[in-house]
C-alpha cells in the first residue's frame, strides 16, 4: 500500500487533472443538458480537436526536454496545409505522395529550427518566435492571400472518414467494427499488464493488492469499451481518432520505455549532469524540434483535410493551445517532468472547455478568459502542491 | 542575563513525518565564537532557519530571547531588523551587480529612492578594507572567487550593524588561504564585539577559533564544550557528533598495486573563457591498477580542469596529449568513448552536474550506462530496479525506495547515488572530485569504504580533495598540483601536510620570483 501512496502522491497532479476532467465533463453535461455527451458530439469533440491532440504530443518532447516550448507550430500549420494544398489541389498531385512531401517538409522545418536551437544554442523562443512570422509570412505569400480547395475525396478522409464497418449488421443502428477493436484493445491492454505482473512477481518484485489491480484492469477495460460503444453509436471509430491513438501509444511507450526517451528527461532534469553522463544534449535538443515539426506537418495535414482547404490563416493561436495543454496536463516550465499522457488530459480539458462553452452559447470572449484562468489555476495548483510536498 | 546575547529554549520543529529539532537548547555568550557542529541531518542548518526567521514564529514551539527580549519572527527580514545576520552555504550575491552594489542590496545608500552612488562606493571600499578584500567596490560579483565573495557577504553583515553573524559551512569551498584569513576575520570581529555562531565540518577550525562548541545529534542538543574547562580535540568532538568513538577516521585496506594501467603524457588544456589562461600545463602522471592516487592541490590550482579535460574533454579548449591505456593510446575525447574506455568522473557538484535532482534513485544510477539494462533501446524495467535496489543495498543508500527523487536525499546519500552511477559504468579508472565535500563524517567513513572496496576489485582512483589530511589517510600515491603543473609526487610514506604545503607555496614562490 506504501507504494500505491507513493505513485500517487508522485502524480497528484495527473490524477487530479483526470478528476478536474471528470468534474468539468459532468458541468457542461448539466448545464448543456446532456448534449456534451451524445455520441455526435463525443465524435466531434475528437475530431475539432485533433490538431491540438497531435501538438501536444510534440510538445510535451520539447518542453521535457528542457522546458522549451515551440511559437512556431500554429505557422507551420498553416505553411504545411497551403504546401499540400498547391500541391495537390494546383498541381494535382497524388494525394499520398502530397502528403508525403508535406510531412518531408515538416522535417526539413524542423531541422532548420532545431539546428539553430541545439547547436547554434540560440534559444528556442526566439527561434520559434522568428519561425512563427516566417512560416505564416510564406504561407501568405504562397497562397497569394487566397484560399485553394477543395481536396480530393481521399485527402478529406483524413478527418473526416470513419473505420467503415466491415461487419455491419443491418437492423443495428451499431458500427459493430469499433465495439470490435475496442475489445481488441482492451483484450491487448489486459494481457500485457497481467504478462507484466507475472513477471515482476517473476523478478521477485512486489505487485499490488490483486484486488487493486483486477479494479484497474476492469476500470480500464470498461472505459475502452464505452468510448468504443459510445463512437459506434454515431458513425464508428474516426480515422484520425485511431492515428491519435496509434500517436499516444508511440509515443508513451518512448518516452517511457525506451533510452533515448530517458535521456530526454534526463536532460530536462539537469542538462550538465547529462552532457557528463554522455548524452549528446544537443542532438536531443535537435531531435524535440525535429519531432515537432513532422508532428506539426501531421496536425496541418490533418487540419486542412477537415477545412477541405488551405487558407492563409489556418492554425492561428494553435501554439498557445499545445502549450497550455501540456502545462495543465502537469509538465513542467523548467523541463525533465511532463507525460504525453498529460497532454492529452490537458488537452481534453481544452476541448471540453471550448466545445461545452460553445454549445451553451458563451461569447468566444469569456472562452478566453476561462481558459487563461484554468491554465492559471492548474498550474498554480501544481506549484502548490509541490511546495507543500 | 547581561553576558548572554541570545538564548533559544526548547525548540521543535516538525516536518511532515520527521521531528527535525527536540526541544532543543543554545545559549551563545556576548562576544563569543560559538561553534555548532553535527552530522549532516543533525538539525544545525533547521535550528538556524529557527533562527533567523526563515521558518516563522508558529511553525515551531520554544522560545528565542535575543538581548533579554523574546522574540517572534515572521520572516528573515524581522532578524536582520535586530542585527542577527545568516550567510548561507550558498551565497544569496547578484552575480551581475557590482560588489557595492551587492552589500547595499535592500538597504540602498540612496535619498529618495535615488541611488547616491558616490556614497555607496565609499562606504563599500571602507567595510571591504574592513573585511581585508582587497577589490575595488565596482567589480562585479562574478568576477571574483568564492572565497572573495565570502567576504562580500561578511562586508554586507557588517554593513547592517550586526551583532549576531551566523556562518553555515563558511569555508566549505575555500581552499587553505582563504580559509585562514576567514578565520582570521572572524577573530578579528570578536574584538570588535560582534558574536558569532559558526557551523562548520572542519573540526581543526573549530578547534583552532571557537570558544564555546555545541553539538547536536538527530535533533536533539547533545552538549556544549567549553574551551579551557573541556577537552575540545577533534576526537573529543567526533565522539559527541556520532555517538560514539571513531577509532580511525580512514578505513585500513590491504594493498595490492599492479602494474602501470593509465598514463597520461603532455596533456595541456586551456581555459574556455580565457583562451591566454592556460589550466593544464604539460602534465604527465601514471595510475597503477589497484591504487589510489591523490591529487592535492588548492582551490584553483587546476585539478578538476585537468580531470574534466581527460574525461571527454568536458572542460577545456586547445586540447593536446596523449592518454596510454595499458600502453596503448585511448581515445578519451567524448564521454561516450572515456566510458568505454573504462574511465569514470563523479563531479565535485553533485548538485548542478552530477545529479538530476528531479529523477529518482534508480534513473540517476543508470543514466550513465542506460543500454546496459535495456534490450534494443528499450529499458528492461525489472533490470533497472534490480540494479539501482542492488546499489541501495551495496552502498547503503538510505532512502524509502528506489524511487525516491534524489533532491530530497541527504548531501552523504547524494553522493552514494553519484558514486553508484559511475560504479554501474565498470571503469577502470575512477576519478573522484571532493567526493566527500559537505558530507558528515559517517558518510565520509563508508564512502572511504566503497573506494577501498573498488581498489580491491583491482580498479584505480584518483582521488581529488582539498583536505590534506584525507588524502593522506586514503591515497597510496599523491600529486601535487599547483598552477596548471603537477609541481610534486609523494609516496605515501614520505608524505606529511607540511610536506605538500611547502610543495605547493615554493613552486608559487618559484614562478613569482622567476618572472621578477
Amino acid at each position: 500500500m506504501e507504494s500505491v501512496k507513493f505513485i500517487f502522491r508522485n502524480n497528484l497532479k495527473q490524477y487530479a487533472m483526470l478528476i478536474a476532467l471528470v468534474v468539468i465533463m459532468g458541468f457542461f453535461q448539466f448545464t448543456t443538458g446532456g448534449i456534451l455527451l451524445v455520441p455526435m458530439n463525443v465524435t466531434n469533440l475528437v475530431l475539432q480537436n485533433a490538431y491540438v491532440f497531435i501538438l501536444a504530443i510534440g510538445m510535451t518532447l520539447c518542453i521535457v526536454a528542457g522546458g522549451n516550448i515551440d511559437l512556431s507550430v500554429g505557422s507551420l500549420v498553416a505553411f504545411i496545409g497551403a504546401f499540400s494544398g498547391i500541391l495537390i489541389v494546383d498541381y494535382k498531385m497524388n494525394t499520398g505522395l502530397g502528403i508525403v512531401l508535406a510531412l518531408v517538409a515538416g522535417l526539413v522545418v524542423g531541422i532548420w529550427q532545431g539546428y539553430w536551437i541545439a547547436f547554434v544554442r540560440i534559444p528556442a523562443f526566439i527561434v520559434t518566435l522568428a519561425g512563427m512570422l516566417i512560416f505564416r509570412g510564406l504561407t501568405i505569400f504562397m497562397l497569394k492571400g487566397l484560399t485553394i480547395g477543395p481536396f480530393p475525396d481521399a485527402f478529406q478522409k483524413i478527418s473526416s472518414g470513419f473505420m467503415p464497418d466491415f461487419l455491419h449488421m443491418p437492423g443495428l443502428n451499431l458500427n459493430i467494427a469499433a465495439i470490435v477493436a475496442g475489445a481488441i484493445v482492451a483484450l491487448l491492454y489486459a494481457i500485457a499488464v497481467i504478462s507484466r505482473r507475472v513477471m515482476r512477481r517473476r523478478n521477485g518484485f512486489e505487485n499490488s493488492t490483486f484486488p487493486l489491480f483486477l479494479a484497474q484492469v476492469i476500470a480500464v477495460c470498461f472505459t475502452i469499451l464505452l468510448i468504443a460503444f459510445w463512437l459506434s453509436k454515431y458513425k464508428g471509430l474516426p480515422i484520425i481518432f485511431i492515428i491519435i491513438g496509434v500517436l499516444v501509444y508511440a509515443y508513451t511507450f518512448f518516452t517511457t520505455r525506451t533510452v533515448p526517451g530517458r535521456y530526454f528527461y534526463a536532460m530536462g532534469g539537469n542538462e550538465k549532469a547529462a552532457r557528463l553522463s554522455g548524452i549528446n544534449t544537443n542532438r536531443i535538443l535537435f531531435a524535440a524540434y525535429v519531432n515537432m515539426g513532422v508532428l506539426s506537418a501531421i496536425a496541418g495535414v490533418a487540419f486542412a483535410s477537415r477545412l477541405n482547404a488551405a487558407t492563409p490563416t489556418a492554425g492561428q493561436g494553435f501554439e498557445l493551445d499545445a502549450i497550455a495543454a501540456c502545462f495543465i496536463g502537469g509538465a513542467s516550465a523548467y523541463g525533465g517532468i511532463g507525460t504525453v499522457i498529460g497532454g492529452i488530459i490537458g488537452a481534453l480539458v481544452m476541448g471540453v472547455l471550448n466545445n461545452g462553452m460553445s454549445i451553451m452559447g458563451v461569447g468566444s470572449d469569456v472562452q478566453q478568459i476561462v481558459k487563461g484562468l484554468v491554465l492559471l489555476a492548474a498550474v498554480a495548483f501544481d506549484v502548490v502542491s509541490k511546495k507543500r510536498a | 542575563m547581561d553576558g548572554t546575547i541570545l538564548e533559544m529554549r526548547n525548540i521543535t520543529k516538525s516536518f511532515p513525518g520527521v521531528k527535525a529539532l527536540d526541544n532543543v537548547n543554545l545559549s551563545i555568550r556576548r562576544g563569543e565564537i560559538h561553534a555548532l557542529v553535527g552530522e549532516n541531518g543533525a538539525g544545525k542548518s533547521t535550528l538556524m532557519n529557527v533562527l533567523s526567521g526563515t521558518y516563522p514564529h508558529g511553525s515551531y514551539t520554544g522560545q528565542i530571547v535575543f538581548e533579554g527580549k523574546e522574540c517572534a519572527f515572521r520572516e528573515i527580514a524581522d532578524s536582520e531588523r535586530i542585527g542577527i545576520v545568516i550567510i548561507h552555504q550558498e551565497l544569496a550575491l547578484i552575480p551581475y551587480l557590482s560588489i557595492g552594489e551587492n552589500i547595499f542590496l535592500r538597504n540602498e545608500r540612496a535619498r529618495n529612492m535615488v541611488i547616491d552612488w558616490d556614497r555607496t562606493y565609499k562606504e563599500a571600499a571602507a567595510l571591504l578594507e574592513l573585511v581585508g578584500l582587497r577589490q575595488n567596490a565596482q567589480t562585479p560579483i562574478k568576477d571574483i572567487g568564492v572565497g572573495q565573495q565570502q567576504l562580500v557577504e561578511i562586508a554586507k553583515a557588517l554593513s547592517r550593524n550586526v551583532r549576531l553573524l551566523i556562518l553555515d559551512e563558511p569555508t566549505a569551498s575555500l581552499n587553505e588561504d582563504d580559509s585562514e584569513h576567514l578565520l582570521k576575520l572572524l577573530l578579528d570581529l570578536k574584538s570588535k564585539g560582534i558574536t558569532s555562531i559558526l557551523i562548520s565540518h572542519k573540526l581543526h577550525e573549530i578547534e583552532e577559533v571557537a570558544d564555546t562548541i555545541t553539538i547536536l545529534r538527530d535533533g536533539s542538543t547533545i552538549e556544549t564544550l567549553v574551551k579551557g574547562e573541556d577537552d575540545i580535540g577533534e576526537n573529543r568532538i567526533i565522539k559527541g557528533m556520532v555517538g560514539r568513538e571513531l577509532v580511525d577516521r580512514f578505513p585500513p585496506r590491504e594493498r595490492a598495486i599492479g602494474s602501470v594501467t593509465f598514463e597520461v603524457r603532455n596533456w595541456c588544456a586551456y581555459s574556455p573563457i580565457n583562451p591566454n589562461h592556460q589550466v593544464a600545463k604539460d602534465i604527465n602522471f601514471k595510475v597503477h591498477k589497484g591504487e589510489v592516487v591523490g591529487l592535492a592541490g588548492l582551490m584553483g590550482a587546476g585539478r578538476t580542469e585537468l580531470a574534466m579535460s581527460i574525461f571527454g574533454r568536458s572542460y577545456g579548449d586547445r586540447i593536446s596529449g596523449t592518454v596510454l591505456k595499458d600502453g596503448e593510446t585511448a581515445d578519451l575525447s567524448t564521454v561516450r568513448r572515456a566510458v568505454d574506455c573504462g574511465v569514470s568522473y563523479a563531479t565535485e557538484d553533485r548538485k548542478t552536474a552530477g545529479l538530476n535532482l528531479i529523477g529518482d534513485i534508480k534513473e540517476n544510477i543508470t543514466i550513465a550506462d542506460l543500454k546496459k539494462v535495456s534490450r534494443h533501446w528499450v529499458i528492461d524495467r525489472d533490470h533497472e530496479a534490480k540494479v539501482a535496489e542492488g546499489y541501495r543495498e551495496r552502498l547503503n543508500i538510505r532512502s524509502p525506495s528506489i524511487l525516491q527523487k534524489t533532491g530530497n536525499l541527504s548531501g552523504g546519500n547524494q553522493q552514494k547515488v553519484v558514486l553508484s552511477k559511475w560504479i554501474f559504468t565498470e571503469p577502470d579508472l575512477l576519478i573522484l572530485d571532493e567526493p566527500t565535500r559537505g558530507i558528515d563524517v559517517g558518510a565520509k567513513f563508508e564512502i572511504y569504504s566503497i573506494i577501498n572496496q573498488l581498489v580491491k576489485e583491482g580498479k584505480s582512483v584518483i582521488f581529488i580533495s582539498s583536505e590534506l589530511e584525507e588524502i593522506l589517510g586514503m591515497s597510496d600515491r599523491i600529486y601535487v598540483m599547483n598552477e596548471g603543473r603537477i609541481v610534486g609526487e609523494f609516496a605515501r610514506e614520505e608524505a606529511t601536510q607540511e610536506g605538500i604545503m611547502t610543495c605547493i607555496m615554493k613552486s608559487s614562490g618559484e614562478r613569482g620570483n622567476g618572472k621578477r
